[in-house]
């Protein structure tokens, strides 16, 4: 009998402690915002995804933010689990899938079986009536800040030769090569910009081949955008020439000719996120808004600090562009344009904004790339 | 490079054929000891491999038990994780018998990936082309393209072989690249959808077209096709004259030849299925996930389900066990970040070392005298 009493009044205290612990887990999380953010490469690859990751870094030193990462998730129905891990298993309301492969038909499916959840996804093509009402995207005009690492170029470079080493001919990419471009030429009319398309996201390989035989053909300058620019980075800096970073600051990995770089600023977008869903604001409801992009001036995007080489003359052209950015007065795709092959494309006088969706499926290669879209 | 080279498979391969071979007395009593150790092996070796990841775990500072249970729980701990464990497992049925079905021939045959991603850019025509059909006969017109084209594409390499004395491995191997370099060049050039901007895209299959989730759960139809092949595969090598002619085949080819079996035809017609199996792993990928044919077809699927074929060591239903395995560890790989903070590598230290063990256990085989049996000596 006694036997029995202290077992029931053992069980009754575990019962209690489990209880309590439930609570106060579930008080904590009812403050707290969960947001969940996934990436396709490792945290660490000075590229994309670190950028990213220093978004959730950013964002969760506010104390009410709770941030659960997965890094390496493929684009395959990985991805659907992982999200729905986050939303069952971590009470995550928020999620953003970083990777542009990630949107569909991944998210897609995922963010109608989870109405109440927000599916925000970078760079993506949310079309209103067509994808569901709690999936928004975001993305950065980052080819501003490319523009500004193209006049630091132009002015360093020796040669007048630089080299971009790109992923794929695809709209993003084209358009930072253009924007490298025309910074380039708005300081030095005759420089060129040789361009090598590697095929793929990630080919460490095939980036450290293109860096040597672009430094080879002189090539005093390089830059890129690939999703981890470690290794041209390294290339660039062993073989004693400049180059410009990419999504993170890369000056670490090349001390001596890192010039200046475009990073994403992502922390900014993901604290404005935090914010409107703790004020209880939602996609669905129209709250928060389905397209959300911005530049310098927003502060989604920022240069990386000048290095050691860049001279006086390069900073004050440099920091002039940034001032007309910030002041919303500068356009980087104006007429006169021609194409590469001496095809016009845009009459002096018209200009595209950023927001023009005519530069969201661009499909050519300024005058001044060596190099074609045809892979 | 002659055609006698498949004789010298493997050592392992060898004796598993000969000692599957039935005896000239037909013994009808139930071997046990030989269960016993094709069980014990390699569940040894899975719990040595847990031993060395426990004590990586503890390196890392995180306490092993409890990254156990969360492993457990994100893979079988219930229903939910099941069913993210069996979403993974499926793919990986398909492409392991990739592997093993020409292995029983003495083939090392790993252009899985390749097989994959050509049978999904097959799939992906053909859907098109009868998408206007009723659902069935869209799939149907898919899973006979995925398989057809995937067989000839192996079928290709094993004709290769046997033929002219290619190294079938080398070059499945390397038409895993030409593979891809298709589909690349199909999905930017005439498969195009112009829509497809950012990430370029064959055109889509109609939604009310795909295979759908089964019932409410999240593991779709591929599920089926994976164990239903696999058991075919079983019944196939196991069971009838064509799977005993092509162990034979791997048993000894000079003694196949001078038996009068016809092993260049046995090979190439192995190597058509194989093929096929992952050839329907592209058509489900594009069914029942993607709808649509692109980069991310290459997934990986096809190298991990080389991995798969040898640790199951050729056979149709141990694939099945080994796939949902492997399934489950890679289900249980964001946890490990999610909850422990780890490297998202982890997960891949752990399979790694899975997998390992496994392989060397392989050679204890035969060692020990408890499972001899009695009326071998």
């Amino acid at each position: 009998m006694i036997l029995s009493s202290a077992i029931i009044a053992r069980a009754f205290r575990v019962l209690a402690l489990l209880a309590t612990g439930w609570m106060t887990q579930h008080a904590v999380a009812a403050d707290k915002v969960t947001m969940g953010f996934i990436y396709v490469g490792p945290k660490d690859d000075y590229g994309y995804n670190q950028a990213h990751s220093q978004g959730c870094a950013g964002v969760q030193k506010l104390d009410w933010v709770k941030g659960v990462e997965e890094a390496s998730v493929p684009e395959t129905t990985a991805v659907q689990e992982t999200m729905r891990n986050m939303i069952n298993l971590d009470g995550a309301t928020v999620v953003f899938p970083t990777s542009f492969g990630y949107f569909d038909p991944h998210i897609l499916r995922v963010a109608k079986q989870f109405p109440k959840v927000q599916f925000l996804h970078c760079g993506g093509l949310y079309t209103e009536g067509k994808h569901p009402a709690n999936v928004g995207s975001y993305f950065g005009y980052i080819d501003e800040a490319v523009y500004i690492s193209g006049i630091v170029a132009g002015h360093t470079s020796r040669s007048g030769k630089l080299g971009f080493i790109a992923a794929k001919p695809i709209p993003q990419v084209l358009r930072n090569i253009n924007a490298f471009t025309l910074g380039a030429r708005s300081v030095r009319p005759t420089a060129t910009v040789q361009v090598i398309f590697t095929g793929d996201w990630a080919m460490p390989v095939k980036e450290a081949e293109s860096a040597t035989s672009l430094i080879n053909q002189g090539v005093d300058v390089l830059t890129c955008h690939v999703d981890s620019p470690k290794v041209i980075l390294e290339t660039a800096e062993r073989r004693g020439i400049y180059v410009c970073g990419y999504h993170a600051d890369g000056s670490k990995l090349a001390p001596k000719g890192y010039l200046t770089g475009a990073e994403w600023n992502w922390s900014k977008v993901y604290t404005d996120y935090a914010g409107w869903v703790r004020a209880g604001k939602s996609l669905a409801a129209g709250t928060i808004p389905h397209l959300v992009r911005g530049g310098l001036k927003e502060g989604f995007v920022k240069c990386s600090d000048y290095g050691p080489a860049v001279g006086e003359e390069a900073r004050k052209k440099a920091d002039a562009a940034k001032a007309a950015f910030m002041s919303g007065t500068m356009v980087i795709f104006k007429g006169p344009l021609v194409d590469n092959g001496g095809k016009a494309i845009l009459p002096a006088g018209k200009e595209y904004k950023q927001q023009d969706l005519e530069l969201e499926s661009m499909g050519w290669l300024v005058e001044g790339v060596i190099g074609s879209t045809k892979s | 490079m002659n055609s006698a080279q498949p004789s010298e498979a493997p050592g392992a391969l060898l004796a598993d054929a000969t000692a599957t071979v039935p005896g000239p007395v037909p013994v009808a009593k139930w071997r046990w000891r030989s269960t016993a150790e094709a069980i014990a092996i390699p569940v040894a070796a899975v719990l040595a491999a847990g031993l060395l990841f426990g004590l990586f775990c503890l390196v890392q500072g995180r306490n092993p038990f409890s990254v156990f249970a969360a492993i457990y729980k994100a893979a079988f701990g219930s229903g939910y994780s099941f069913q993210n464990t069996l979403v993974r497992a499926s793919p990986l049925m398909l492409t392991a018998l990739c592997t093993a079905l020409p292995a029983r021939l003495g083939l090392v045959i790993i252009g899985n990936e390749g097989a994959l991603v050509v049978g999904g850019l097959g799939a992906v025509a053909a859907g098109l082309l009868v998408a206007g059909s009723p659902a069935p006969v869209v799939w149907a017109a898919m899973a006979l393209a995925g398989f057809g084209v995937g067989g000839l594409w192996i079928g290709a390499a094993g004709l290769l072989h046997y033929r002219r004395g290619v190294n079938e491995t080398i070059s499945s191997l390397l038409m895993n690249y030409i593979a891809i370099a298709v589909m690349n060049h199909l999905v930017n050039g005439p498969m195009r959808d112009p829509a497809s901007l950012n990430k370029p895209s064959s055109y889509p299959i109609p939604d009310d077209r795909m295979l759908p989730p089964i019932g409410e759960t999240n593991v779709h139809y591929g599920i089926l096709f994976g164990l239903v092949a696999c058991v075919l595969a079983w019944f196939l090598m196991e069971q009838t004259t064509f799977g005993f002619k092509v162990r034979m085949v791997g048993g000894n080819i000079r003694a196949a030849r001078l038996a009068g079996l016809p092993v260049s035809r046995l090979g190439w017609i192995t190597c058509l299925l194989a093929g096929g199996a992952a050839g329907l792993a592209g058509m489900i990928e594009v069914a029942a996930v993607h709808g649509r044919a692109n980069e991310s077809l290459a997934a990986g699927y096809g190298y991990a389900g080389i991995l798969v074929a040898f640790v199951a060591r050729h056979r149709g239903l141990p694939i099945i066990l080994v796939s949902v395995l492997l399934g489950g560890i890679l289900a249980s790989g964001g946890i490990l970040q999610r909850q422990f903070q780890l490297p998202d590598a982890t997960i891949l230290v752990f399979q790694g070392l899975v997998f390992l063990m496994i392989l060397l256990s392989d050679s204890m085989y035969g060692r020990f005298g408890l499972f001899k049996e009695k009326d071998a000596a």
